[in-house]
């Protein structure tokens, strides 16, 4: 019983962790709160469903369509209300204001298109097959949301890590000033940087959407509240801190449901981020505390 | 001539209230920004103040002045707690604490069985008479009046321009803005008690994040320089959807551009105040 809580745990808290990254990403790197990302996350779960609906597409398909929709709107967010802002001296709370606009533009509009219904993904979609290991049952959908999850999140890191892009995008995380000077052209770096973080919270869309087969104009508010809350846990700009959040909160919900009560599923999150400023506001990774925009 | 200004405040006087109320909304949020912080809470504050007020007089059978007493009170020592550990640190920590507890408090609505869980709850007596809505926005400019050259509006100035400077001046950076989120959160529960008491009907859906957006719209639009910016920014927005009414569903995203060009083309807002060199 306590092996099959572990395996919904490890499904639901690596689609966390997979917002989470995108999230920590734009702050460390852009150093904004983008509270646009669950407009973007939502934006993503519809497109997968459209060109399942519409081509018949398979999952993976799905996702990578997510991914882009959601990355162009990423970058569309970052080029209309976030840079004319970097071309001058503002307040630090302009553009976290700005992205709300943009987030209640987004969700505006798409309920105005889609109405206020819950859209599914077609019932043979995916097969219902289960595995067997020892005690716990894995479905399908659960090895490919975790398979996926680890998969982009390996990517990414080895990105940042391993490739020329990640050199750049590390060194205007650390000032864009001195990075400007040293010839690395900033602007394109934002704007890939919101382009891939956007892209992985379409993926956890498309995952999430797959999962609770429910789509919806306003599927992004719960899932904002939980990111903030892992990022927070992990350390603000921290992408392990990220990936380790998500899987911490995943783990909390699934066992608060499974051994308390459901009812309060929602606020578990705002406990977590709570204590977490208490007992250590860096979070678990953190360096970025001392940092002021 | 008499007549017709009868039968037009049979039709708007709601829309008058809504504006009053709207405008201590306004101010609510316009305390925290004062001081460079972002509360995205206060339409959950409001709710809080809404539920105490109507639960005093419905089941207390309190007298009206002791409910928004009762119904601001809460609310302020609400934010006592979470301002205090969120406050120590950087602007946007508090944004985001108050985005979850915006939804912690809905939550609690939906599941308590004294708010009345989804149903919500109806059949609050109708207590506010106009005059209630004038004495306390008449406090309320009377306090913002004063504030403005008190050391407490001066350290919130300070605070709000550069925090690090001013902490080394000296000033007691967090008690401050824990208490200016405190009082904005007063102001935001009376608000919701006053309100409580003219539309006889309260639902968990009423305070979510939509109305905090709406809220932060009120006083980015107006220009948070002073206290004047926020009160015609309610204004203006609680009167347009009047005139609005075609766009519909898209009232919301209105807001969202409203927000995204102000904060772009029109940083300081309708209202800007010259700044003595």
């Amino acid at each position: 019983m306590f092996l099959q809580q572990f395996a919904n745990a490890l499904a639901l808290g690596s689609v966390y962790a997979l917002f989470a990254i995108g999230f920590t990403l734009i702050f460390g790197v852009l150093e904004i709160v983008t509270l646009a990302h669950g407009a973007v996350f939502m934006i993503g779960a519809f497109a997968g469903l459209m060109v399942v609906t519409k081509f018949n597409a398979n999952p993976i398909t799905a996702i990578l369509v997510g991914m882009m929709a959601s990355g162009v709107l990423g970058c569309l967010i970052d080029l209309v209300a976030v840079r004319p802002l970097r071309k001058r001296k503002f307040h630090h709370l302009a553009p976290m204001i700005a992205t709300i606009g943009c987030a209640t533009i987004i969700i505006s509009i798409s309920q105005g298109i889609f109405g206020a219904e819950v859209y599914r993904f077609p019932f043979d979609f995916m097969p219902a097959t289960s595995f067997n290991f020892w005690a716990i049952q894995l479905t399908l959908l659960q090895i490919i949301i975790v398979g996926v999850a680890l998969s982009l999140m390996m990517i990414i890191i080895f990105l940042l890590k391993r490739t020329k892009w990640g050199k750049a995008v590390r060194s205007v995380a650390e000032s864009p000033r001195t990075a400007a000077l040293l010839g690395i052209p900033v602007e394109r770096v934002f704007l890939l940087t919101a382009f891939a973080a956007s892209a992985l919270g379409g993926a956890a869309g498309v995952l999430t959407g797959i999962n609770f087969n429910a789509i919806h104009a306003f599927m992004g508010g719960p899932i904002m509240h939980r990111g903030i809350a892992v990022i927070i846990l992990g350390g603000m700009g921290d992408i392990r801190g990220a990936v380790l959040g998500g899987l911490i909160l995943g783990f909390a919900e699934i066992m608060s449901v499974a051994y308390l009560s459901s009812d309060f599923r929602d606020a578990i999150s705002f406990g977590l981020l709570f204590v977490i400023l208490l007992v250590r506001p860096a979070g678990i990774f953190g360096s970025h505390i001392e940092r002021k925009g | 001539m008499i007549e017709f200004l009868m039968s037009f405040w049979q039709t708007y006087n709601t829309l008058f209230y809504t504006i009053m109320v709207h405008g201590m909304l306004a101010l609510s949020i316009y305390i925290t920004l004062a001081c460079g912080q972002l509360s995205l809470g206060n339409a959950a504050f409001m709710g809080i103040g809404a539920y105490t007020a109507a639960l005093f007089t419905m089941k207390l059978n309190a007298p009206f002045g002791l409910a928004l007493l009762a119904g601001g009170m809460l609310p302020a020592f609400v934010a006592l707690i979470i301002g205090a550990p969120t406050l120590r640190l950087s602007g946007v920590y508090l944004a985001m604490a108050t985005l979850g507890f915006g939804e912690v408090v809905r939550v609690v609505f939906l599941n308590i069985s004294i708010t009345g869980g989804s149903v919500g709850l109806n059949g609050v007596p109708p207590k506010t008479e106009l005059w209630h809505l004038f004495l306390v926005m008449g406090v309320l400019i009377y306090f913002f009046l004063k504030l403005k050259n008190s050391r407490f509006g001066r350290a919130m100035e300070a605070i709000r321009e550069d925090e690090v400077a001013a902490s080394v001046m000296g000033i007691k950076t967090t008690w401050f803005k824990v208490w200016a989120f405190a009082i904005g959160a007063f102001i935001a529960g009376i608000a919701g008690g006053l309100n409580a008491h003219f539309t006889f009907f309260l639902s968990p859906r009423e305070y979510g994040f939509d109305f905090a957006v709406d809220i932060l719209t009120f006083a980015i639009l107006g220009g948070t320089g002073t206290f004047w910016g926020p009160l015609v920014g309610s204004t203006i927005l609680t009167i347009m959807p009047e005139m609005l009414r075609f766009i519909g569903p898209y009232r919301l995203a209105l807001n969202g551009l409203i927000l995204v060009l102000v904060v772009i083309y029109l940083p300081n807002g309708i209202i800007t105040v010259k700044k003595k060199d």
